[in-house]
């Protein structure tokens, strides 16, 4: 089975890279994007796990719920 | 008195550490990420670095170490430990103190000397300082900005466990004088019982006169006094 997942800052946490890239795209000439946020894409192959086991891993290491969201998708 | 400096693959200011309490008159040993034993100690420090290649967050890694089982043991029975600039990414990471460390605001890589105010000095750390002190101790970090939801902010400010904040020569805890960002210029907290001290300028890097300033001292000294240790000639 394959597991997806996409870990981004809290919309209340300032994401500075985001804001650097907003601008930098601004400058490439485009000001429609009006913001703009970075965080990470993982895939793990797996052999077998439960939807808990991978959230468990998503919560106490792939992402820090302080300041990051996170999404699982699970595949297969 | 004896003091644990940890190494996770990537410290890089354990031997700074080490040295400091060496000439302080403690005996201070190296302990390994791997092993599991951390009895004896009266301090244990988590050094500054770039633990596991600060891959996937600072410190996310480290986190989970072996070492950190009895860690988190002798901070549970009220032994003092000392998280700088990475040991500190280490204890938020690791639930030790509440928050975490982001990217700088301006996205730079800061390593130059900064003004730091000490708020309260009622803890192990901080007892041989005076309250509205002013040191002069370097940071060298790139995810260095504290931040915490606005309840914790609240618990922080109302149970007095901001420790340091970054200021202006002068004292005043300005934006201006916020180098990365964090939330109310916090540049170290300790936890509720005040054993756990997490910092990210570097004391350490502040204890010789060759160096640009000796007022990381206070830290040190502050330990040992709390330790009822007299400092070595």
């Amino acid at each position: 089975m394959k597991a997806k997942v996409i870990v981004m800052p809290k919309k209340s946490v300032l994401d500075p890279q985001g804001v650097a890239v907003r601008d930098a795209i601004h400058h490439h000439g485009l000001p429609a994007v009006k913001s703009v946020r970075i965080g990470k894409f993982m895939e793990l192959e797996v052999d077998n796990a439960s939807p808990e086991k991978l959230h468990e891993i998503c919560r106490d290491l792939l992402s820090n719920p302080v300041m990051e969201d996170y999404e699982l998708i699970v595949e297969g | 008195m004896k003091a644990a400096v940890i190494r996770f693959p990537g410290s890089n200011c354990d031997q700074d550490c080490h040295l400091v309490l060496r000439e302080l008159g403690v005996e201070v040993d190296y302990v390994w990420h791997k092993d599991t034993e951390l009895s004896g100690y009266d301090l244990v420090v988590l050094p500054g670095g770039f633990s596991y290649g600060d891959y996937l967050r600072c410190g996310a890694i480290a986190r989970f170490s072996p070492i950190m089982k009895a860690v988190k043991e002798h901070a549970a029975r009220g032994g003092l430990l000392l998280g700088i600039c990475n040991g500190f990414q280490i204890l938020c990471e690791a639930g030790l103190l509440p928050g975490a460390l982001i990217r700088n605001r301006d996205l730079h890589f800061i390593c130059e000397h900064v003004h730091i105010r000490v708020e309260n000095n009622e803890t192990p750390f901080t007892n041989a300082a005076s309250v509205d002190q002013v040191l002069h101790i370097p940071i060298a970090h790139g995810e260095g900005s504290y931040t915490a939801d606005e309840a914790t902010l609240a618990e922080l400010n109302r149970d007095r466990r901001i420790l340091v904040r970054y200021c202006d020569a002068d004292g005043s805890t300005s934006a201006f004088a916020n180098p990365n960002g964090s939330a109310e210029n916090i540049a170290g907290i300790c936890n509720a019982a005040r054993n756990v001290f997490g910092l990210m300028p570097h004391p350490e890097r502040a204890c010789d006169s060759r160096l640009g300033s000796v007022d990381g001292r206070v830290f040190f000294e502050s330990i040992l006094r709390a330790l009822g240790v007299s400092k070595a000639a």
